[in-house]
């Protein structure tokens, strides 16, 4: 997915130069033909991308959205070629919110949209602050900026079940902190179970992914001219103002990427909520990716399962085309 | 330039699909052959300490089955958390192993799947024969009226364990044999910061283990006889909620057990912090935890009147271990042969006292090595008081679906709200409207 993005980005990168570049820049490269450029070139370069994902993803996407119009229970799975068709049973049953399982999944849903607002929300903002931060060139800069680094350099499993610890009531370090050492709670909290589990949820998957959000950011800043910054100084625009006038728009770009990205990991993770509260999350911290795990391979109802992996899909694929819509149309606005 | 980003567009749209909805699969192969017949793959599930030392137990095993027989066994021990996934997965794929480990409770489940080698009687005969094997242990492999799906390997049950030292400290002379004894002594020992009770209240299997024996003391099968969910029966609410109480009306239970799902409870045991347990076999854990045979004593676990037995006095599920061969093994000889030297009397005798589990041979289970007070306790309460988890084919379903409103009910106590009949019904009303088929 980050590849695929980048390329995206990079796409844009290019055309920016090319469009700059047609005031006769000296090429490195020799130039090739129009005709290859825009007919079979991009498709070519695509091509070894799009037959690997063809095998390891695309088949079994398939395969699943197949497996979403049978009724497959653990009666088929020896041979789930065999197991009956059931048209659009499966996706009554996820849809229907008058019935437990679809009451269910619409909860899981809501949950998940408020959880993905927040654990993006936060990473981005505090991805954001730290990479600005770290721009003005200070001692000890390089240290930072590694130490920043590592929640996103350990391994998830490590880093969230040690979080999953540091959570447990009566010896974790949260509530040891909290409770004996500032004494802000009558007493010790429940973190992994019942009403907490969705903040230690979002902690956790603050901390996991605002250094992606900083590294970004970081990099979207190298390419803000200086000079901007010294002009705005001399006349007379403070730190506030600078950020918002020259910062925050020059990073529009990375930006809009960065949080669609940020998006889809969050709104899909599976890892945090399975490593921190294992394949039964409390009711108010229920994924929806632990809820489609449960409902296929805790549950085995892998038709159930299948169908509403595939509505999960529908929904992501909208949410993104329509953002990819509002933000290229806002981008052309501020071209022309 | 439009071509690039549709392109693009495209591959993102694809990446994004494919991380929600990979799913693999294939198709079943039929019947087992001898096309192999000189090597055999084992998976172990993980019984002792930890996978390394597993190994260790089990390859001069399988070299001593490769000295007798010729056939070379490639041995993979597989933990416990991954084990039904793989199962699951070498079912879709027909790429399994020829001999495997599976949780008794999954018998039935895994049967359905039609993957699974049935255990007729010409094939109970090539392993020396059914009547070797406990009868509750024979009846934990499958469901009721069909070829088990599998042979019992190790069996456990479960047992009320205490400090001696707790119980001494309070006064208490011996170990509560009804549960209005352990409420009565519970109370007594939840003091100074220490409670009377443990729990694994977010396990889903623990859970479940212990209302179901609660559930048929209050003559509650959560399944009815054509294998229909009856979760709301008033047995079954009743035997939920007076495990619940344990913590929300008793309090003999501490509030963090709620979110215990590690054994933790084991901990506080052995710490001296909880002064009961109802556990399986919990004797080598104790012995890793520091203490000392001498520092703990083993009960049948409580009955609500009168001694354990049969019926509404069943005292324990019978939990254990069983074999299963894949149908679509290439060696199917070779696999029924490495299932009667597993099941033999000297394997029996040596692996089960290694893991501290029951052997389900019952010429096994007459050795002196397994008639220590506690292993008696186990022993006889799978003779005379045990009953096996409903043998229905979503019971893998009713586990979760049960497990989790059980873990909801105790996060509910543990937060002090109320929890009640209705609130206990209301609960697994919602689990049971979950289970489809």
């Amino acid at each position: 997915m980050t590849a695929t993005v980048t390329t995206d980005s990079r796409t844009e990168k290019s055309d920016r130069v090319t469009s700059r570049g047609t005031g006769g820049a000296r090429r490195r490269l020799p130039r090739i033909p129009d005709r290859i450029r825009q007919g079979g070139l991009p498709y070519l370069l695509l091509l070894p991308a799009v037959l690997l994902e063809l095998l390891v993803h695309v088949i079994p996407m398939v395969i699943g959205i197949v497996m979403s119009f049978r009724q497959l229970t653990q009666f088929y799975i020896n041979n789930w070629g065999g197991a009956p068709w059931t048209g659009f049973d499966n996706f009554k049953i996820a849809v229907d919110i008058n019935a437990p399982i679809g009451e269910a999944l619409l909860h899981s849903f809501f949950v998940t949209c408020v959880f993905t607002f927040f654990a993006v929300g936060l990473a981005w903002l505090f991805g954001v602050a730290a990479a600005i931060m770290l721009q003005e060139n200070f001692r000890g800069r390089g240290f930072l900026r590694a130490v920043f680094l590592v929640p996103y350099a350990l391994p998830v499993y490590a880093a969230v079940i040690t979080w999953a610890f540091m959570f447990q009531r009566d010896n974790g370090l949260i509530n040891h902190v909290l409770h004996d050492q500032l004494g802000l709670t009558d007493q010790p909290s429940f973190w992994l179970i019942g009403d907490n589990s969705i903040y230690a949820l979002i902690i956790v998957s603050v901390w996991k992914g605002w250094p992606f959000a900083f590294l970004i950011v970081m990099a979207g800043l190298q390419n803000i001219p200086r000079e901007l910054y010294e002009a705005a100084s001399i006349d007379g625009a403070g730190i506030w103002q600078q950020i918002r006038k020259i910062t925050l728009p020059s990073l529009r770009p990375v930006n809009q990427v960065l949080v669609l990205v940020l998006f889809l990991w969050t709104f899909n993770d599976f890892n945090t909520p399975y490593v921190l509260f294992g394949k039964a999350a409390p009711e108010n911290a229920d994924l929806i990716s632990i809820h489609i795990y449960q409902s296929s391979f805790v549950t085995w109802n892998f038709g159930t399962g299948s169908a509403m992996s595939v509505l999960l899909l529908l929904f992501l694929l909208v949410v993104t085309a329509v953002y990819l819509f509002i933000t290229s149309r806002g981008r052309k606005g501020a071209d022309a | 330039m439009r071509t690039i980003r549709a392109a693009a567009a495209a591959t993102l749209a694809i990446s994004i699909a494919a991380g929600v909805t990979g799913c693999g699969g294939g198709s079943s192969a039929s019947g087992g052959s001898n096309d192999s017949p000189k090597t055999l793959t084992y998976w172990a599930s993980n019984q002792g300490p930890s996978i390394e030392a597993d190994k260790k137990i089990l390859t001069p095993e399988l070299k001593k089955f490769e000295k007798q027989t010729g056939i070379k066994v490639k041995l993979e021990v597989v933990p416990w958390a991954d084990l039904l996934n793989r199962i699951l997965a070498a079912t879709t794929s027909g790429q399994g192993p020829d001999v495997l480990n599976i949780g008794n409770t999954w018998s039935a489940s895994l049967q359905a799947t039609g993957a699974l080698l049935p255990w007729d009687k010409a094939n109970f005969d090539a392993i020396g024969g059914r009547d070797r094997f406990v009868d509750s242990a024979v009846a934990s492999a499958g469901a009721e009226g069909k070829d088990p799906s599998a042979v019992p390997l190790y069996s456990l049950a479960y047992a009320l364990y205490y400090n001696k030292k707790s119980f001494a400290d309070a006064g208490i002379t011996k170990p509560p044999a009804t549960w209005d004894e352990l409420v009565e002594d519970g109370k007594k020992l939840s003091r100074d910061g220490k409670w009377g009770l443990g729990a694994e209240g977010a396990n889903l299997s623990n859970n479940i283990h212990q209302t179901f024996v609660l559930g048929q003391q209050h003559g509650a099968d959560f399944f009815d006889a054509e294998g229909k969910a009856t979760f709301t029966s008033d047995g079954a609410v009743a035997a939920v909620k007076q495990y619940i109480d344990f913590m929300a009306k008793d309090k003999i239970i501490a509030p963090g057990n709620a979110e215990y799902a590690q054994n933790q409870s084991l901990t506080d045991f052995a710490k001296g912090k909880t002064a009961m347990v109802l556990w399986q076999a919990a004797a080598s854990t104790f012995a890793s935890q520091g203490m000392k045979p001498e520092d703990w004593g083993a009960a049948p676990v409580p009955v609500a009147s009168g001694t354990p037995g049969q019926g509404k006095n069943v005292n324990s599920m019978v939990a254990g271990i069983n074999m299963a061969v894949f149908k679509n093994t290439k060696n199917i000889d070779g696999a029924k042969k490495f299932v009667k030297f597993m099941t033999s009397d000297d394997e029996q005798k040596l692996l089960n006292k290694t893991y501290g589990s029951i052997p389900p041979v019952k010429t096994a289970q007459a050795d002196a090595a397994f008639s220590a007070p506690d292993l008696a306790v186990l022993r006889d309460t799978l003779a005379k008081s045990a009953a096996p988890l409903p043998q229905v084919p979503n019971e893998s379903q009713f586990e979760t679906a049960v497990g989790t409103a059980v873990k909801e009910l105790w996060a509910d106590a543990a937060a002090g709200r109320p929890v009640t009949t209705e609130s206990v019904k209301a609960r697994l009303e919602k689990a049971q409207q979950t289970m489809q088929q």
